[in-house]
């Protein structure tokens, strides 16, 4: 294992957030540093009710029930709003919506001219074409988080934050949807929040573990992700993972 | 077809304990009549109640169709607009702990004995089923969908027209049911308190004429179409949201 590298240079921003945040009157953090380095996969992990989504929250400019004092930076100093893409752990498809439509439902609610050949081909490339006139209820569990990846890439965005999107599906669908979405998300920067050790292990460029005291970064396997679930060393980073999370 | 099956059954069965009732107690005719007599009533004056049906049925769709637009406009001005919640939100409550029944008489005073009162006592009645039911179903769009529509960038409007409005058609469509069975209710109290013409009227002229067969065929009469109505609106609102269960 290696520690974190120093970040690569890249064309595409990254962003920065740093700050407190109390939740009635009940600091949930203070003086926290996020750094989501870009053009790579940041995987947070911790307990539940740390703070994770929270923090994923206020990336994607979402109602927190609490209040954030401190800052959002991208590095190309523009604003972050209107430029993320967000999945969380709910597929979140409209019930009502075939896939086709669901996967275009960014534009329908701008109301936007929808690019229907852009939407079928990345039904296809999640290899849902048979079913893009079928409604979300007549699909799978998987089938159903893979439309709601065609739809978070069908809005194009440079930052992509997912709220433990694969925690719902079973392991094996779990694994073979980290790899499409490791494949589909390459070159953008992403923030994964899961409570899953093998999860991060397999898909971070970056690993932090969000404890009460605040963001701890964890060394990560020496191969780039997405690794193997069965290398040696991801097993060792998971191991090591799941350690620091038991310790108190 | 088996559930048919068992309707029919279950009639047959009340009706029968009923003539039963009738034979055993030898009750007078005038006070309650027996299936047959009923049937015998329904034949002869056939006519006569499909005459008074219509005025009934005219009321009762209007009224449901009015109401039912108020209550969705109201519904989806509630869900625009903060200060409306604020305002109108306890008046619509409010108005709900007036019995309605009560406003009969004076909306026959005020609107005539004609058809606009019933139409008015209708709308009354369904107004709120339908208001309170498809406000509900749009507050309650599934707040992750509508986490989604913020980052997706969507306007205000287009969240409420494309993503809350079609989410809530499932309880518009429990709205529209509950105002098919309250509407007929509305209109016939309507042409209780004051009217020459439909089924409630023919109820209480043949009442007072001790007609009770006639009575009952009207009352069948109003109940049947009652089942169609709330048939058809269940079919309709179905179709409304055919991707729900």
């Amino acid at each position: 294992m290696t520690g974190q590298a120093a970040e690569p240079p890249s064309d595409l921003p990254g962003i920065t957030l740093q700050g407190d945040f109390n939740h009635e009157s009940h600091s949930l953090f203070t003086k926290l540093k996020l750094r989501v380095t870009p053009g790579a996969w940041t995987c947070l992990l911790g307990p539940s009710g740390v703070g994770k989504s929270t923090l994923l929250r206020l990336l994607a400019g979402l109602n927190t029930g609490g209040t954030f004092t401190g800052s959002i930076q991208t590095d190309d100093s523009v604003p972050v709003d209107g430029r993320i893409a967000y999945m969380a752990q709910s597929d979140l498809l409209a019930p009502w919506l075939n896939i086709h439509d669901n996967v275009l439902l960014g534009a329908r609610l701008r109301g936007d001219p929808p690019d229907h050949d852009r939407a079928n081909d990345l039904i296809s490339r999640v290899s849902l074409c048979p079913h893009a006139l079928k409604r979300p209820a007549a699909l799978s569990g998987g089938m159903r988080q893979r439309v709601a990846l065609a739809r978070a890439l069908m809005e194009d965005r440079p930052f992509v934050l997912l709220d433990e999107p694969f925690a719902a599906l079973d392991a094996k669908i779990r694994s073979e949807m980290q790899e499409l979405a490791f494949e589909m998300l390459e070159d953008r920067t992403v923030l994964l929040v899961t409570h899953d050790p093998a999860e991060a292990a397999r898909l971070g460029h970056y690993i932090l573990i969000m404890k009460q005291t605040g963001l701890i970064p964890h060394p990560i396997p020496s191969s780039p992700p997405i690794r193997a679930f069965d290398a040696p060393e991801t097993i060792e980073a998971q191991i090591s993972l799941m350690q620091q999370l038991r310790a108190v | 077809m088996k559930r048919i099956f068992d309707i029919i059954i279950a009639f047959s069965l009340a009706i029968g304990v009923w003539q039963l009732i009738v034979w055993l107690s030898e009750v007078p005719h005038y006070i309650l009549p027996g299936p047959l007599r009923v049937w015998n009533a329904f034949l002869f004056d056939f006519w006569l109640i499909m005459e008074h049906a219509q005025i009934t049925i005219a009321e009762v769709l209007a009224g449901l169709v009015i109401g039912a637009a108020l209550g969705m406009a109201t519904a989806l001005h509630l869900m625009i607009s903060p200060s409306a919640r604020r305002f109108i939100l306890p008046v619509m409550v409010f108005s709900q702990a007036v019995p309605v029944f009560a406003l009969a008489p004076i909306l026959t005073l005020w609107l005539g004995y004609g058809i606009g009162s019933k139409i008015v006592m209708t709308i009354l009645i369904i107004y709120f089923p339908v208001a309170s039911n498809f406000y509900d179903g749009l507050r309650r769009t599934n707040p992750g969908l509508i986490d989604l529509a913020k980052t997706m960038g969507a306007s205000d409007t287009h969240t409420l027209l494309r993503l809350r409005l079609p989410a809530a058609l499932p309880s518009l469509g429990s709205g529209l049911r509950l105002a098919a069975v309250y509407a007929p209710i509305g209109a016939v109290i309507g042409e209780w308190v004051g009217s020459s013409k439909g089924l409630g009227f023919l109820m209480l002229l043949a009442n007072g004429r001790a007609k009770i067969d006639l009575m009952f065929a009207s009352l069948f009469v109003l109940a049947l179409f009652t089942i169609a109505l709330h048939a058809l609106v269940g079919r309709f609102s179905k179709r409304l949201a055919d991707w729900s269960e």
